[in-house]
């Protein structure tokens, strides 16, 4: 994934240096400054060369293909790419952008609360990392939307227009709007100091304590909201996923998933992206990651622990013996055993366990995600369409992009590492 | 001074704005909607199956005209939904054959007392207006489909073949072209059997359960929608179970808004907790970061 070996830029550097006792020119000012912003120390034409590798040229594809049936979509309706089923309104857009999409983005509080608000400073590593993953992921959670919307121009309207206040729906526009906001700021830092801007990155850095506390209470709350909106439907949703204690369930949870994402994605970023990462940030992510799949593996203990309760408590016993009931099983055995996993794979200090328990623990709450919105939902219809094979493409394409995004982010902003003019006031 | 009268009166309030959740629940559970409100009754001993009230519906909300006509009865042949994907029709009446006898159900908005679609909707365009028909705002409206999530019935549907002006579609039950002009709604006037009848639901529900009790053996014991869902404006009475007539037996007595009305309570609360846990949290460590290297911070500061 890496765009170019590092000593290669640097031979760039030298030879794109201007020739000392000469003033340079607008115009090379300009160059310069988008040489080094944008295309990584090179020419606009090296930078595009060195773009066209295998993997971009497969993600390419990808987004061409769903950039197509986006604007299908925009030109001649939703029923062109998605189920357009009146009984099951959502497909695979929002059960995957928005549902899933949503917990994992987490991260951004999770860390953030560690380091800022309880003074970790073991995670300072990561948490730039962390707020980043947040942050597109709430971003990308509002593009699905946007695709979603039957009227996306109209997306605002619950901020300012009308308001419907007895609707939980109302509640997650507000504080995924909110919160979006707020992630933007919290990584200012980040893209400030990539800017060079000094003045203005002193006033994000300022406000990092008050922008993490109201995190957490927009997550906690739409996070929450985002389960909450199906406590509406007690007849549609399957009595094992329906219960009073969605909300929490789907908070503690998102806990988790946002855990076991960092966890995966730096193992991710140590693979592919070392070149943008300092020795600091390599050197401390084994302890790290040990770290993190300790507070894992008590998180996912509360959350099976609730989760059975929350099935004894509705009663709900009696669906085991159906498909239904074992598809829950399913879930419920793949979010069971990994906190077992994590606790093992602390207690032998074996970082490749932790990880690999993160992912599946990261499939284990995909699962459950997709069974409350998308597959138990309407569990007594006889025969129902789950989504159109269009809609996964689009997905492809969005995540895809999503990628491209964070990668691109990640080559030129300080994430994985330290800027070296702001050493030491990373609070 | 702090009487004691004021101490319980304080220690009381408090512990009401904890349990906020369950007093709002309890008040929602007596309606205070308009007394006056419309409704409909449709009385399925009555109705023959002659789709009057499907062709006058259709004229009078200015549908596209339906695939085959209003007098072909093929279509009971299939059940029929008033909405599958984009088939624009705002009611369909559809036959069972129970117990040896033909009935026929017409299907098509409930106009609930306390709509779950009206409590989903974020922007509130849909609303139980004061006359009784549940109403929606095109002009609000962003098509987020909240509304077909929530809806116990699988009455609303959204127009997906449209990209720049997609709408939620249902019965409305003539509520701008005809009871806002003083009119009964086009399918009660057409039905020329009396099936369906027009008027105050307080009425309807006296008149129903008059019809049941003066032919006890003509109609089962129940009026559908008196109670389902917290009460519904369309209210049905029949000669057969209606759970063999599809109907959702499933709905409950509540008022769906009161499903999530215990979560929307615990906003004010969570907003209030948190800032003040974490700041505690963060004084608390910071504090003692200080006292133990306090010095290593300073010359931290002066880099």
């Amino acid at each position: 994934m890496n765009e170019y070996p590092t000593e290669y830029v640097k031979k760039q550097y030298v030879e794109n240096e201007i020739t000392p006792g000469r003033e340079e020119t607008g115009a090379e000012i300009i160059s310069n400054w988008l040489s080094e912003k944008f295309f990584m120390g090179l020419t606009l034409r090296e930078y595009l060369k060195t773009l066209i590798t295998p993997l971009n040229f497969v993600a390419g594809i990808i987004v061409a293909v769903g950039m197509f049936l986006i604007f299908q979509r925009f030109l001649f309706g939703l029923e062109t790419v998605t189920e357009a089923s009146n009984e099951q309104p959502w497909g695979l857009f929002l059960s995957w952008g928005l549902f899933s999409g949503v917990p994992f983005s987490a991260s951004g509080f999770v860390i953030g609360t560690a380091v800022y608000i309880f003074g970790l400073k073991k995670y300072q590593p990561i948490v730039k990392n962390a707020i980043l993953l947040g942050f597109l992921g709430y971003l990308f959670a509002v593009i699905f939307l946007m695709i979603d919307l039957g009227r996306p121009w109209r997306i605002y309207y619950p901020m300012f227009i009308s308001f419907g206040t007895a609707s939980v729906m109302f509640l997650v526009a507000w504080h995924v709007a909110l919160y979006l906001s707020v992630q933007f700021l919290e990584f200012a830092p980040s893209t400030l100091a990539w800017l060079g801007w000094k003045n203005v990155r002193k006033i994000a850095v300022s406000m990092t304590l008050a922008l993490t506390i109201f995190g957490v209470m927009l997550s906690t709350l739409h996070q929450s909201a985002l389960s909450a909106m199906f406590l509406l439907a007690p007849g549609k949703l399957h009595p094992l996923w329906y219960t009073s204690y969605l909300p929490w369930l789907a908070f503690i949870s998102s806990i988790g998933g946002a855990l076991s994402l960092v966890i995966v994605v730096t193992k991710l970023t140590q693979v592919f992206m070392k070149n943008r990462a300092d020795s600091h940030y390599l050197s401390n992510l084994d302890d790290i990651t040990i770290s993190l799949g300790r507070a894992a593996a008590f998180v996912l203990f509360t959350y099976v622990g609730l989760r059975l309760i929350s099935v004894i408590h509705e009663g709900s016993w009696k669906y085991l013996n159906s498909p239904f009931g074992y598809w829950f099983l399913v879930e419920i055995l793949i979010l069971g055993i990994v906190p077992f996993l994590f606790l093992y794979g602390v207690q032998k200090k074996n970082v490749r366990l932790v990880q690999y328990s993160a992912a599946l623990t990261m499939l284990g709450i995909v699962m459950n995600r997709f069974n409350i919105s998308l597959i138990a939902f309407n569990w007594k219809l006889p025969d129902r369409g789950l989504f159109y094979w269009k809609e996964v493409l689009v997905v492809m394409a969005v995540v895809t992009i999503e990628i491209l995004v964070y990668r691109w982010v990640v080559n030129r902003m300080p994430v994985l590492r330290q800027h070296p003019d702001y050493i030491g006031d990373e609070h | 001074m702090v009487t004691r009268r004021n101490f319980l009166k304080i220690g009381g309030s408090l512990i009401a704005l904890s349990v906020a959740g369950s007093s709002i629940v309890k008040a929602s559970e007596d309606f205070e909607g308009n007394p006056d409100r419309f409704g409909m009754l449709s009385d399925m001993t009555r109705c023959i199956g002659c789709r009057r009230c499907e062709a006058a519906c259709n004229k009078s909300n200015k549908l596209p005209p339906p695939k085959t006509s209003f007098e072909d009865t093929s279509v009971f042949e299939k059940k029929r939904k008033p909405y599958v994907a984009d088939v624009q029709a705002y009611t369909a009446v559809n036959r069972y054959e129970v117990e040896g006898k033909t009935v026929f159900r017409k299907v098509q908005c409930m106009h609930c007392d306390e709509p779950a679609c009206a409590s989903a909707c974020p922007v509130g365009a849909l609303k139980k207006s004061p006359e009784g028909p549940v109403v929606w705002n095109d002009k609000v409206c962003i098509g987020c489909r909240y509304c077909i999530i929530a809806c116990p019935f699988y009455v609303p549907a959204f127009e997906y073949s449209s990209a720049f002006d997609p709408k939620i579609q249902k019965c409305f039950m003539c509520y701008q072209q005809r009871i806002a002009k003083g009119l009964v709604p086009a399918c009660a006037e057409a039905c020329p059997v009396e099936a369906i009848t027009f008027g105050k639901r307080s009425d309807l529900i006296k008149q129903a359960w008059l019809r049941i009790w003066d032919n006890p053996d003509k109609y089962i014991d129940h009026i559908y929608g008196e109670k389902e869902a917290g009460g519904t404006g369309w209210l049905y009475i029949s000669g057969v179970p209606f759970s063999k007539l599809d109907f959702q037996m499933d709905v409950g007595t509540t008022s769906y808004p009161k499903y999530t009305k215990d979560f929307l309570s615990m906003v004010n609360l969570t907003l209030v907790s948190w800032p003040a846990l974490l700041g505690g949290f963060y004084l608390a460590s910071h504090k003692s970061h200080t006292d133990q290297d306090g010095k290593s911070d300073e010359e931290g500061d002066k880099q």
